[in-house]
């Protein structure tokens, strides 16, 4: 006797992440087939900036990777915390505990962050090495199911491993970005071409328009993902605690409460975009389509709605 | 999770294990013999509650259906009481010595849940024993990992550690442990204790 599930996944999310996930990767094979052609159609220093390139950009994405809890805590001004340390750190292990033991997770580290701000975010490349982090803010305005909501969130992110997934999918821009700078400020082209002057400044040119192309193309795809895996997060912390009504309102509390902060703090907190609860800074009030473009985050409206579709599935009576 | 199911950034729910329960019995016999604890008859099983109609009904049937099981033996109905996390708790007593019939009962509201599409809610189940000295000690099974743990508080949101590891030792083979002790979540306040 099979049971039932109510966790049937949601399919045009999927697909609609998926197709941006292979977008990104024709982007990036389009972009390494440029190069190749320009290279092979001037001489063979070009293959060897992007080989370059490569390594630098795959350097740059696996050292942050493997460091991205150490950074996140550090820049976001937050210290790890026991239990014992205070009713807030109990509080928060509490609800942690249990949420590890529903999702049957390894229990992460848990910090706390000194801003009135109301923020959380995990971070860690797999379940083993996470961390989560929750603001002072966040503790002081939230409920204990809306807080727990907004954890599930947090450590769905660290479950569904999208330090990694997003960190592969920015490879692609930081290499594109590098070789801008390398082709802008070097003169690699120029050294190996003595007799060629005008073609290397075609090259350069060429190479740098591709390159720009690439970035502007792979950002807005890489929002895109972003929003993608946030709403996949939202689902999942829903699924998780049973709640999506408690997600919600944790949600519009705390956007409410970050548009009325001032400029000054926002700016800080920039770096951490991807990886907050909502994002630190809002374009506009109405959220317009080109705003949205921008965002690391699915738009208030976007979220409760399809937390509404969680709720719908959970709520389906026995038939 | 499967390669896919993080790619795609899905969660599958974890299902519960519910059959290793029935050690128990078994291994209160070496708890008794080894410890001194014996069995208060009191064992709760512990879940999230869904929002929602189809959750709460669930719910209601699964009291019935213990209530009308322990009311034909002579016994106490079942309760059902909500803690600080949001977590729901639905309390049997049974007599000290009916340990078989307790843990029956507390797989039969597992089995109901599960098989009404709410496995993944289930959390945990707690069986409560006590000594000659009055000390308190729960075993804790966790239905994601299919294991136990102890649980001996003292007042005031302490942990007797060295008891449960004493408990952990005397106990030996006769339970499926939980290795990574990270996972012995406290349980304050639990109904029962």
């Amino acid at each position: 006797m099979a049971a039932r599930t109510r966790y049937a996944p949601d399919r045009g999310l999927t697909v609609r992440m998926t197709a941006t996930m292979f977008l990104l990767g024709v982007v990036f094979v389009a972009f390494i087939a440029a190069i190749i052609g320009i290279g092979t159609a001037y001489g063979a220093s070009s293959t060897a900036i992007v080989f370059f390139a490569v390594i630098l950009g795959g350097g740059f994405a696996i050292g942050s990777l493997f460091y991205s809890d150490k950074i996140a805590l550090a820049t976001a001004g937050a210290h790890e915390v026991s239990p014992t340390d205070s009713p807030e750190a109990a509080r928060l292990h509490g609800i942690v505990d249990r949420l590890c033991a529903l999702a049957d997770m390894p229990k992460p580290r848990v910090a706390i962050a000194d801003t009135d701000m109301p923020n959380a975010f995990a971070t860690g490349r797999n379940a083993d090495h996470a961390v989560v982090c929750a603001t002072r803010g966040i503790l002081r305005r939230l409920e204990n199911d809306e807080l727990e909501g907004v954890l599930a969130h947090e450590m769905s992110h660290v479950a569904h491993k999208d330090v990694q997934v997003m960190t592969i999918a920015s490879f692609l821009a930081i290499i594109a970005a590098l070789l801008v700078r390398i082709a802008f400020y070097g003169e690699l082209f120029g050294g190996g071409r003595r007799s060629n002057d005008s073609n290397a400044g075609v090259v350069m040119l060429a190479l740098m328009a591709v390159s720009i192309v690439v970035y502007a193309v792979s950002f807005l795809l890489i929002r895109l993902l972003s929003r993608y895996r946030e709403l996949s997060a939202d689902r999942s912390g829903a699924l998780l605690t049973g709640r999506p009504s408690s997600l919600k309102a944790a949600l519009v509390k705390v956007t409410g409460d970050m548009a009325r902060i001032p400029t000054r703090d926002l700016r800080t907190s920039q770096p951490l975009n991807a990886f907050f609860f909502t994002p630190a800074a809002h374009l506009s009030a109405s959220s317009s389509k080109l705003a949205n473009a921008f965002s690391t985050h699915p738009s208030l409206e976007r979220r409760l709605a399809e937390l509404d579709k969680v709720q719908q599935q959970l709520g389906r009576t026995a038939g | 999770m499967g390669f896919l199911d993080t790619l795609l950034g899905r969660t599958k729910p974890v299902q519960p294990k519910l059959d290793d329960l029935f050690a128990l019995p078994s291994a209160a016999v070496t708890l008794d013999a080894g410890a001194g604890f014996k069995p208060t008859g009191s064992g709760s099983v512990c879940f999230r509650p869904v929002e929602g109609r189809s959750f709460s009904d669930v719910q209601k049937d699964v009291q019935e259906l213990l209530n009308s099981s322990s009311h034909a033996e002579g016994g106490l109905p079942v309760e059902v009481s909500k803690d600080d996390y949001g977590f729901n708790w639905l309390v049997s007593s049974r007599m000290s010595d009916e340990l078989e019939a307790l843990v029956t009962d507390l797989h039969a509201v597992n089995s109901s849940l599960v098989d009404n599409g709410f496995g993944p809610q289930l959390l945990c189940t707690l069986v409560a024993f006590r000594d000659e000295q009055e000390r308190r000690l729960a075993l804790i099974y966790l239905y994601k990992r299919g294991s136990f743990y102890p649980f001996a508080p003292l007042s005031g949101e302490r942990r007797d550690n060295a008891l449960e590891l004493q408990i952990k030792g005397v106990i030996g083979d006769d339970l499926k442990w939980e290795q990574d002790l990270a996972r012995w979540f406290p349980v304050w306040g639990a109904p029962g204790m």
